[in-house]
């Protein structure tokens, strides 16, 4: 009998600890980004980055993607209704995490179809043929090519831009970013500031519209 | 003279009880921590990991089957694992402190076993907590099963 109630006691005790472990490491982890974040301003956006919508909305998400995440591929429209719902109201910044293999080279594609003011559709075109070119989350950008030419750029101009050394850097600061801000999984949001911990589109969608409701109180 | 050998078999079988109880403690408190490392931290383990997980969190179960009613046969199943594992173990710790070289073992997309994610006082990484776990455990059964025959 008072065998049966040391194990039992021992057992409620350990499942006890871990429970109570995992409700502190998650709130330390909510202070740390919410702080890191906060203390990274400048890090966070840097002028170099493409950007959607109005330059002075008061609402600025901050989305670390790559081209070849199929999360950020299934968000991209999402966070586009987000900002059709409240127009003028939210400006979108992309930074790159290019983390799946290869999908560097896609960022290089995309920079150099924005020299040709070409971005947004060359991004939109690359999503919808993700997986044509991503087979096996791995980005291969001799794949490319065929997806983007119904876009309009000049692909022969593209391919000796890709390689340019602003390119490269900007791709190298991006990363670099990435380290600083703690982000390791994309898509990564950050509105105005505010890191997405509990991810998906509801949270998203509440963060979005909570820093929108505290920029109308002032 | 027949009761002291009665009193003398019950005192080594609640020594036995409890020396299985402990191993249950730490495979417990190991497979826990595996847990919060994997789950919690989101720490992605690697294949090594794996396997000794694989060793680890069955003995959470297994070993109270010897506790009620307590039966000694259970070190005979649960050794077996724990050896396994404990083999596993020493040679992802090896394979960290570079004494093997990686390239021998198959890894996961993105997760190299030889990498150390946590180090603690400067040498205390997770493979080498694994191994003085199955390590105690190790010796735990094999105390308890000379205990329970005897």
């Amino acid at each position: 009998m008072k065998q049966k109630t040391l194990f039992t006691a021992a057992a409620v005790a350990l499942l006890l600890v871990f429970v109570v472990g995992t409700l502190l490491y998650k709130s330390e982890r909510i202070n740390e980004a919410t702080q890191t974040a906060a203390a990274n301003g400048t890090v966070l956006v840097r002028p170099h980055s493409p950007t959607l919508g109005n330059a002075d909305a008061p609402v600025v998400i901050v989305e670390f993607f790559d081209p070849a995440c199929e999360t950020c591929r299934a968000f991209y429209p999402l966070v586009k209704q987000i900002m059709a719902a409240n127009p003028g109201k939210i400006r979108l910044v992309l930074r790159y995490a290019p983390f799946h293999k290869g999908s560097d080279r896609v960022v290089a594609v995309l920079e150099a179809a924005r020299k040709q003011d070409g971005y947004w559709p060359a991004l939109e075109a690359l999503l919808a043929a993700q997986a044509e070119w991503a087979p096996h989350h791995a980005a291969e950008v001799d794949l490319v090519w065929r997806h983007l030419q119904g876009v309009g750029l000049n692909l022969e101009q593209l391919r000796t831009d890709m390689n340019s050394p602003e390119i490269a850097s900007l791709i190298a600061q991006d990363l670099a970013d990435t380290r600083t801000l703690k982000v390791t999984k994309t898509p990564q949001f950050f509105v105005n500031s505010t890191p997405l911990l509990n991810f998906g589109y509801e949270p998203l969608k509440q963060l979005v519209d909570s820093a929108l409701r505290e920029t109308q109180r002032r | 003279m027949h009761t002291s050998e009665t009193s003398a078999a019950l005192r080594s079988d609640a020594t036995a009880w409890n020396l299985l109880f402990t191993a249950w403690l730490v495979a417990s408190v190991s497979t826990l921590g595996a847990l919060f490392f994997g789950e919690v931290m989101q720490i992605p383990p690697c294949v090594l990991c794996w396997y000794q997980r694989i060793c680890m969190f069955p003995l959470v179960l297994i070993l109270p089957a010897g506790l009620f009613p307590p039966d000694r046969k259970v070190v005979r199943y649960a050794l077996p694992l724990t050896v396994a594992g404990w083999l596993f173990a020493v040679y992802h710790v090896l394979l960290v402190a570079g004494v093997i070289p990686e390239g021998m073992v198959p890894c996961t997309e993105g997760v190299p076993c030889s990498e150390q994610v946590i180090k603690w006082f400067g040498f205390v990484t997770i493979p080498l907590l694994a191994v003085i776990a199955f390590s105690i455990i190790i010796l735990l059964l094999v105390l308890a099963h000379i205990r329970g025959s005897k």
